[in-house]
């Protein structure tokens, strides 16, 4: 936990603390969490195990269960749409990670320094990410628009023929991965700049009369005491690529074709359009067991990490 | 004359930096002042001249925008008040009574795709007859609100020191009173930030309105989706209901950028 309050200098602790909270102290506190722990098994903890129940029926909505074992599991690795699914999910969450991360540090060393208008510049950098994912989406695909875009009349402006953006299975990821930059870079820039903002000054002293330059302080002073802050944005990107659904289903339902739709994407038609909800919550399975090896992977990762400087 | 030079070169990638979020929000803003014929125009008009409010009365007049902005307010409005009275009593039973597994079940929610709750609350829903219902909309919403509060107060409490309250208690405070007096007025800000996030995170849910939402109890993002697919495109209008749906969310933003900095470090992550 980054978050800190800092107190008031009247309200420091008056007397030194007369009795030590034991163990059998800790069963008074848990009352203060009953309400929320009630609440969070009604609607994230059954959802879970309802999921996993389902996923063994074969079940269509306005059919009843049937018990199946695993046989969807099967199914879906036999499914080339779900394997197409996988792959573009893959793709899509490796440049959604990477550029944003890049774009994201890098936009954190601007912001670190101080001048003028600073807090002004950076508020304007960080509004998209607060923007509404649906009315950010509207507005990009008024501006992909092959003919009426804007894109297009500003490349041809630099000598670039129009592109067909989201309307070509070649393409439709890299665009949508424009938008993702777009969107999300911010986020890796506030965690970033946070990291930035802790760094103590000695080192930087101590190479600058060594007459290290820039690019030497920042690859062997600054980089690996802000690795830490890094890794946490890799972990929160990478958890975010993934779960990518609001800006890929406005822009492109997943289409042209199959060509954009990812693992959520095809989950929500299998169980929204399709209505195989037995189906669906074998997707949901596999996704969920995928997000909790890759978060545990990285947080070990994290904890691992010594940078090498 | 190389000061200059590198002068010149920082404030020039702050403007590379800067110009992406200005030019779509410009766009955004010239494409909801323009007539019809202005937005379809090639090459494109770039300044509304004479810039007009017609596709804003539109929205109001046409769209049901009145009544999907009420349920808005009523969705993200009660599952942040919820969210609250549930999730910062819950963040400090945490934080005090070490219970270090409900905190990593809370984390592992907060990681889960908001649309893997949906297949079952959506059953669920439907054998209760709450499909379509304001109330359905907001108790998916607590999945969003909860869990955000729920985390973000843990570390605030966690720096609150357990002297004050032991001293609190030694004056014969019980232990709801060394919470309520003592450590609740000193995690305010956390509150501030729990509620803030809350509510931008639960404003801009799209997802669960799609599947629950019925005519008359959409959310706003879902609403103007809908007007997207349903009814003739129409650039104006959508770009004017695309910028009164952020609108809330970005004032938000530019009046607590601060304490929204301070709440994502501390946990976070966008929904969906």
């Amino acid at each position: 936990m980054t978050a800190t309050t800092t107190l008031p200098a009247n309200l420091a602790p008056p007397h030194p603390a007369p009795f030590t909270h034991s163990a059998d102290f800790t069963p008074r506190y848990w009352l203060f969490s009953l309400p929320a722990v009630l609440i969070v098994a009604g609607v994230i903890v059954f959802p879970w195990l309802f999921t996993l129940y389902m996923s063994t029926q074969d079940w269509k909505i306005g059919g009843g269960p049937e018990f199946v074992g695993l046989q969807n599991f099967a199914e879906l690795f036999r499914d080339a749409r779900f394997i197409e699914s996988m792959g573009h999910t893959a793709y899509f969450t490796i440049l959604a990670v990477v550029l944003p991360i890049l774009f994201g540090t890098a936009a954190a060393l601007v912001f670190h320094r101080e001048f003028p208008f600073r807090g002004l510049l950076r508020t304007v950098f960080v509004m998209p990410m607060m923007a509404t994912p649906v009315a950010v989406a509207l507005v990009w695909t008024m501006m992909f628009h092959p003919q009426l875009g804007v894109l297009n009349y500003l490349l041809s402006l630099v000598g670039i023929g129009p592109q067909n953006w989201v309307y070509d299975p070649g393409t439709v990821i890299p665009t949508l991965i424009l938008v993702e930059v777009w969107h999300w870079t911010p986020l890796v820039m506030l965690i970033v700049l946070g990291g930035l903002a802790g760094l103590p000054r000695e080192p930087y002293e101590s190479a600058l009369i060594d007459g290290a330059n820039n690019w030497h302080m920042f690859r062997h002073i600054t980089l690996p005491l802000v690795w830490p802050f890094i890794m946490v944005a890799i972990v929160i990107r990478t958890i975010d690529a993934l779960k990518a659904f609001d800006t890929i289903f406005v822009i492109t339902q997943g289409g042209p074709g199959t060509a954009s739709e990812t693992l959520n994407i095809f989950l929500y038609l299998q169980a929204f359009q399709f209505y195989k909800i037995g189906y669906a919550s074998a997707v949901v399975v596999i996704f969920f067991v995928m997000i909790i090896m890759l978060s545990l992977l990285l947080l070990y990762a994290r904890q691992k990490s010594k940078w090498n400087a | 004359m190389k000061r200059l030079a590198t002068k010149l070169g920082f404030y020039a990638s702050v403007f590379v930096l800067v110009s992406p979020a200005v030019l779509v929000f410009l766009w955004m803003i010239s494409l909801s002042l323009k007539n019809e014929l202005d937005n379809t125009a090639f090459p494109p008009v770039f300044i509304p001249d004479p810039p007009t409010l017609k596709n804003y009365v539109d929205v109001f007049a046409q769209n049901n925008f009145g009544l999907y902005l009420w349920n808005s307010i009523l969705v993200t409005g009660g599952a942040v008040l919820i969210g609250l009275l549930v999730g910062v009593p819950a963040g400090y039973g945490i934080a005090r009574g070490k219970a270090a597994k409900f905190a990593v079940l809370i984390l592992i929610a907060r990681m889960t795709p908001a649309l893997s709750y949906l297949i079952p609350l959506f059953l669920l829903f439907q054998i209760t007859g709450l499909v379509g219902t304001i109330t359905a909309l907001v108790i998916t919403h607590l999945v969003i609100t909860i869990p955000i509060i729920v985390w973000i107060m843990i570390g605030y409490f966690e720096n609150v020191p357990m002297e004050l309250e032991d001293a609190a208690r030694i004056d014969g405070a019980t232990t709801w009173q060394a919470f309520r007096h003592v450590a609740l007025p000193l995690a305010l800000p956390g509150v501030t930030i729990g509620g803030i996030l809350a509510f931008i995170f639960s404003w801009n849910n799209f997802i669960f309105s799609v599947v629950l939402g019925g005519k008359n109890s959409r959310t706003l993002p879902s609403a103007v989706y809908n007007s997207l697919t349903f009814e003739q495109i129409s650039w104006g209008p959508l770009a004017a209901a695309a910028l009164l749906v952020t609108l809330p969310v970005l004032l938000v933003t530019v009046l607590a950028q601060r304490q929204i900095v301070a709440g994502l470090s501390a946990g976070g992550l966008k929904d969906g």
